[in-house]
C-alpha cells in the first residue's frame, strides 16, 4: 500500500466525520442561505475547529461567495476547501527534514499526548531515510519513562543516552549533545517530561534545557516539535501558545488521529498560531507516523463518501 | 486569559439585557447564542449544548424576572442552575462490596491517566484504612507495568504483575485470587489505554468484566477532551455499562466541557477528579464548581447575585456585632467558610472581581488554598459545639481526637487554632478602628 493510500485510510475517520456532515449539508441544501451557513458552522465546530476559526472560515466564505458571485453549493464547497487549504499552507515549512546536520529535535507537550511513542516512530522514520539517530531520555520525572524510551530505542535499533530517574533533565541533554558530537550522530531526538502548560516552574525547566542546547549545540540545526493529541479540544491552542513562550516551537506532531477525534483542531492551530503540522500519529505501531500533507488532508476531508 | 474575548462579549450581551423590565423571547435568544458559544469554547459537545440551550431558553422565557435582579442577571442565574443540574446534583462515592475484595476496573483512551489514577485511588483507600492491591494489566504499552510497580512502591502498596506475556484477562483473574489469599480488600485493575473503536481491545475489556465482575468500572477521561468525548463515553458505556467517570488533568487551564458532555451522554456520575501529578492530588467531584468552571464567566454580576443568596444582610450584621464583642467563634468561621464555598472556587471568585489582572493569578496556588480550606473545614467539623465556641478548652487529648476525626495531624489542628486566635485579635483591632469611622458594610474578614 502506498503512503498516500495509507494516509487516506488513516484519515478515513477524520474525513468520514467531517465530510459526512459537510456532504449532508451540501446535498440537502440546494441554495446558499442562512441555514446553509449555520449548518456549516455546526459541522466545523463538531470537528473541534473551534468557534473563532469557524467564524473566520464562514466569514471568509461569505465574502468570497459574494465577491466571486458563487451561486451553487458545489462551487461553495470548492471555495471552502480552498479557504482551509490556504490556512494550512500559507507561509509554512511543512518538512520535518532538518535544514542541515547535525540536528537536535526537542519533543515537548502536555502529559500523555504521545511524545515518547512519537519519538520512537520518528527515530524509525529518520533511520529509514539513512540518518544516524540518537535518543535522549529527558523525561527523568515520570515513573518508568526512561524504560519506555529504552524499549523504543531497542525496537528501532538506535542508541540512547540516559541517566537515572530523578536526575536533572538538562544534564541528560548536555550528555546527549556531547555524545551526539563524539559519535557523529546526524539527528538527536530528546524526550521531555509531560507538563501542563500552566505550571510555571516546569515551563521554566524547559527554558533551561533550551539554554543547554543553545550553548552546547550551537552548530546544530534545532527543531522543537510540540506533540498534540487530536482528541484534545480547544485547550490544544493554549498549549501551543504557552509552549511557544518558552521554546521556539516550529512544528506540530498531531497524534491519535486513528480514533474518531475529528482533528479539526489542526485548522485552528494553523490559523491562529501559524505553526505547521508536520507529522501525524495514526496508531501505536512503529510505522504509524505519517508526513502531514495539507493538500491531501483537505482533499481527503471533502472527498465524497461512497 | 484565553477566554477573555468571549467573556467580554458575554458581558456586553448581558449589559444589553440589563435595565429592561422583562425578558422577551428575543432577549433570551440573543443571550443564549452567547451562552452557546461560551459552552462550545469550553468543549461541551455541540448536541449537548443545543439541548441545554433549548431547555434554558424555554425556562427563561416562561419565567417572571426576580425582583432584585435585572433580566440579564436572571438569565445567568438560570443558566448556572441548569448547568449544576446537568452535572449531577450531589457527589457520588465508590461502591464498596460487602463481600471483599471490592474490584475496581479503570478503562479509557491512551494517555488519559489511568496508571497514575490507579495509584492515586490506592493511596486514597489506604488512607481510609483499606488494603488495596494494584493490578498491572496493561501488557501493551512499553514499561507500563514498571510504571505501576514504581508508583506502588512509592506508596507502599503491593502490585500484582505477571509480566507482559500473559493475557490481561488471566492477569485480572489471578489477581482476585491473590487478593483473597492475601487479605487485600480492594483490587484496582489498571488496563491498557485503547481506542473505543478498537474491536479486539474492547472485546478484551468485556472479557475481563465477565471474569472478575467488578463493583466499579470507571472511565478515565482527560478533562481536555474535545467534541469526541461523547463518542468515547458512549462506546465505553455501551460496551461495559460503566459505573462512573474520573476526570484527570483538571489542574490545567482547560474549561473542562467534556465533563458535561460525558455526564449528559452516559448519565453516570463523575466520582473523582485528578488535580496534579502527585499521588495525593485526588479530589472528590463538586458539580457546582465544575459548572462554574465550564461556564467560565468572569462576570461580577454572578458574584453579586450568588453573594446575595449566600450571605443575607442580617447575618452579616450579627457577625459584625459578634466580632466587636469578640464573640466570633470557630462555629461562625465554619459557617462563613461554607457560605463562601457556595460562591464557587476561590479562583473563580477572584476572577469575577473587576479590574483584576487575571494573568497575575497564575502565580497563586489556588488548589493549595482550597485544599487548606477543606482541611480547616474538616477540623472544625470534628470539634464539639463547645469546643467551637470556646477553643481554649481544647487540650492535647482533645486535639488528638479532633486530628483523628478529621484525618489531619495535631500540627494541623494547632495551626488552625493559632491562626484563628491571631485573626480574632486582628479583627478586634480592625473593628475598633472601624468603630471610629463611619460604619461600613461587613466584608469577609478571612478573605485576604
Ligand atoms: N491510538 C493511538 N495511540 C497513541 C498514538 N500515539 C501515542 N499513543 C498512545 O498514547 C499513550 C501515551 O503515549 P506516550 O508516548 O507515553 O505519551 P507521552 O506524551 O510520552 O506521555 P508522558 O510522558 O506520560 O507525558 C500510549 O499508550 C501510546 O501508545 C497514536 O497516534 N494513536
Ligand atoms: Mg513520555
Amino acid at each position: 500500500m502506498g503512503w498516500f493510500e495509507k494516509l487516506k485510510e488513516s484519515l478515513a475517520k477524520t474525513r468520514d466525520n467531517l465530510t459526512q456532515k459537510v456532504e449532508a449539508i451540501f446535498s440537502f441544501t440546494t441554495q446558499i442561505d442562512e441555514e446553509f451557513y449555520e449548518e456549516l458552522e455546526e459541522a466545523l465546530i463538531m470537528s473541534d475547529v473551534g468557534v473563532k476559526t469557524t467564524q473566520h472560515i464562514i466569514e471568509t466564505l461569505r465574502k468570497n461567495i459574494k465577491d466571486k458571485k458563487i451561486s451553487t453549493p458545489d462551487k461553495a464547497k470548492e471555495e471552502l476547501k480552498n479557504i482551509i487549504l490556504d490556512i494550512m499552507k500559507k507561509d509554512k515549512n511543512l518538512s520535518i527534514i532538518p535544514g542541515f546536520l547535525p540536528a537536535v529535535f526537542m519533543v515537548v507537550g502536555v502529559n500523555g499526548v504521545g511524545k515518547t511513542t512519537s519519538i520512537g516512530k520518528l527515530a524509525y522514520y529518520f533511520k529509514n531515510k539513512g540518518y544516524k539517530v540518537l535518543l535522549a531520555a529527558g523525561d527523568t520525572f515520570r515513573a518508568a519513562a526512561i524504560d519506555q524510551l529504552e524499549v523504543w530505542s531497542q525496537r528501532v535499533g538506535v542508541e540512547i543516552i540516559k541517566q537515572s530517574e530523578g536526575s536533572d533533565p538538562a544534564a541528560v541533554i548536555f550528555d546527549a549533545i556531547q555524545a551526539a558530537k563524539s559519535r557523529k550522530v546526524d539527528i538527536l531526538i530528546c524526550d521531555t517530561a509531560g507538563r501542563l502548560h500552566n505550571k510555571r516552574n516546569l515551563m521554566e525547566e524547559l527554558r533551561k534545557i533550551n539554554r543547554v542546547i543553545e550553548k552546547e549545540g550551537s552548530n546544530f540545526y534545532k527543531e522543537t516539535l510540540l506533540v498534540l493529541d487530536a482528541t484534545t479540544g480547544q485547550n490544544a491552542l493554549f498549549q501551543a501558545k504557552e509552549f511557544l513562550e518558552v521554546s521556539d516551537v516550529n512544528g506540530i506532531v498531531l497524534t491519535k488521529l486513528d480514533g474518531t477525534a475529528k482533528g479539526g483542531i489542526v485548522i485552528g492551530i494553523s490559523n491562529e498560531l501559524n505553526i505547521p503540522v508536520k507529522m501525524i500519529g495514526v496508531g501505536e505501531g512503529i510505522d504509524d507516523l505519517q508526513e502531514f500533507d495539507p493538500e491531501m488532508f483537505v482533499e481527503a476531508l471533502f472527498e465524497t463518501v461512497k | 486569559m484565553a477566554f477573555e474575548g468571549l467573556t467580554q462579549k458575554l458581558q456586553e450581551t448581558f449589559r444589553k439585557l440589563r435595565g429592561k423590565g422583562k425578558l422577551t423571547e428575543k432577549d433570551v435568544k440573543e443571550a443564549m447564542r452567547e451562552v452557546k458559544l461560551a459552552l462550545l469554547e469550553a468543549d461541551v459537545n455541540y448536541k449537548v449544548v443545543k439541548d441545554f440551550v433549548n431547555s434554558v431558553t424555554e425556562r427563561a422565557i416562561g419565567q417572571e424576572v426576580m425582583e432584585s435582579l435585572t433580566p440579564g442577571q436572571h438569565v445567568i442565574k438560570i443558566v448556572h442552575e441548569e448547568l449544576v443540574n446537568l452535572m449531577g446534583a450531589k457527589e457520588s462515592k465508590i461502591n464498596i462490596s460487602p463481600k471483599p475484595p471490592t474490584v475496581i476496573m479503570l478503562v479509557g483512551l491512551q494517555g488519559a491517566g489511568k496508571t497514575t489514577m490507579a495509584a492515586k485511588l490506592a493511596l486514597h483507600f489506604k488512607r481510609n484504612n483499606k488494603h488495596p492491591l494494584l493490578v498491572a494489566a496493561d501488557v501493551y504499552r512499553p514499561a507500563a507495568i514498571k510504571q505501576l510497580q514504581i508508583l506502588g512502591g512509592q506508596i507502599d502498596i503491593p502490585v500484582f504483575a505477571l509480566g507482559d506475556k500473559i493475557s490481561p484477562i488471566d492477569i485480572a483473574k489471578a489477581s482476585i485470587e491473590y487478593a483473597k489469599k492475601n487479605a487485600r480488600d480492594i483490587v484496582i485493575i489498571d488496563t491498557a489505554g485503547r481506542l473505543h473503536v478498537d474491536e479486539d481491545l474492547m472485546l478484551e475489556l468485556e472479557s475481563i468484566k465477565k471474569e472478575v465482575e467488578p463493583n466499579e468500572i470507571l472511565l478515565v477521561v482527560d478533562a481536555m477532551t474535545g467534541q469526541d468525548a461523547v463518542n468515547v463515553a458512549e462506546s465505553f458505556n455501551q460496551r461495559l455499562d460503566i459505573t462512573g467517570v474520573i476526570l484527570t488533568k483538571l489542574d490545567g487551564d482547560t474549561r473542562g466541557g467534556a465533563a458535561l458532555s460525558v455526564k449528559a451522554i452516559t448519565g453516570k456520575p463523575i466520582k473523582f477528579v485528578g488535580i496534579g501529578e502527585k499521588l495525593s492530588d485526588l479530589e472528590i467531584f463538586y458539580p457546582d464548581r465544575m459548572a462554574s468552571r465550564i461556564l467560565g464567566m468572569g462576570d461580577i454580576l454572578t458574584l453579586i447575585e450568588k453573594a446575595q443568596q449566600a450571605i443575607d444582610e442580617k447575618k452579616a450584621l450579627e457577625m459584625q456585632q459578634k466580632l466587636e464583642k469578640q464573640e466570633f467563634t470557630l462555629e461562625d468561621f465554619l459557617e462563613q467558610m461554607q457560605q463562601m464555598k457556595k460562591l464557587g472556587s476561590l479562583k473563580d471568585l477572584i476572577r469575577m472581581i473587576p479590574g483584576i489582572d487575571v494573568s497575575k493569578l497564575n502565580d497563586i496556588d489556588f488548589e493549595e488554598n482550597e485544599r487548606e480550606m477543606v482541611k480547616i473545614e474538616a477540623i472544625i467539623k470534628s470539634m464539639t459545639k463547645e469546643e467551637r465556641r470556646n477553643p481554649s478548652i481544647i487540650n492535647s487529648s482533645r486535639k488528638k481526637r479532633i486530628a483523628k476525626g478529621s484525618g489531619t495531624s495535631i500540627q494541623d489542628v494547632n495551626k488552625l487554632l493559632n491562626n484563628f486566635e491571631q485573626a480574632r485579635k486582628m479583627i478586634k483591632q480592625f473593628s475598633d478602628i472601624q468603630k471610629h469611622m463611619k460604619k461600613g458594610k461587613f466584608k469577609f474578614p478571612f478573605f485576604k
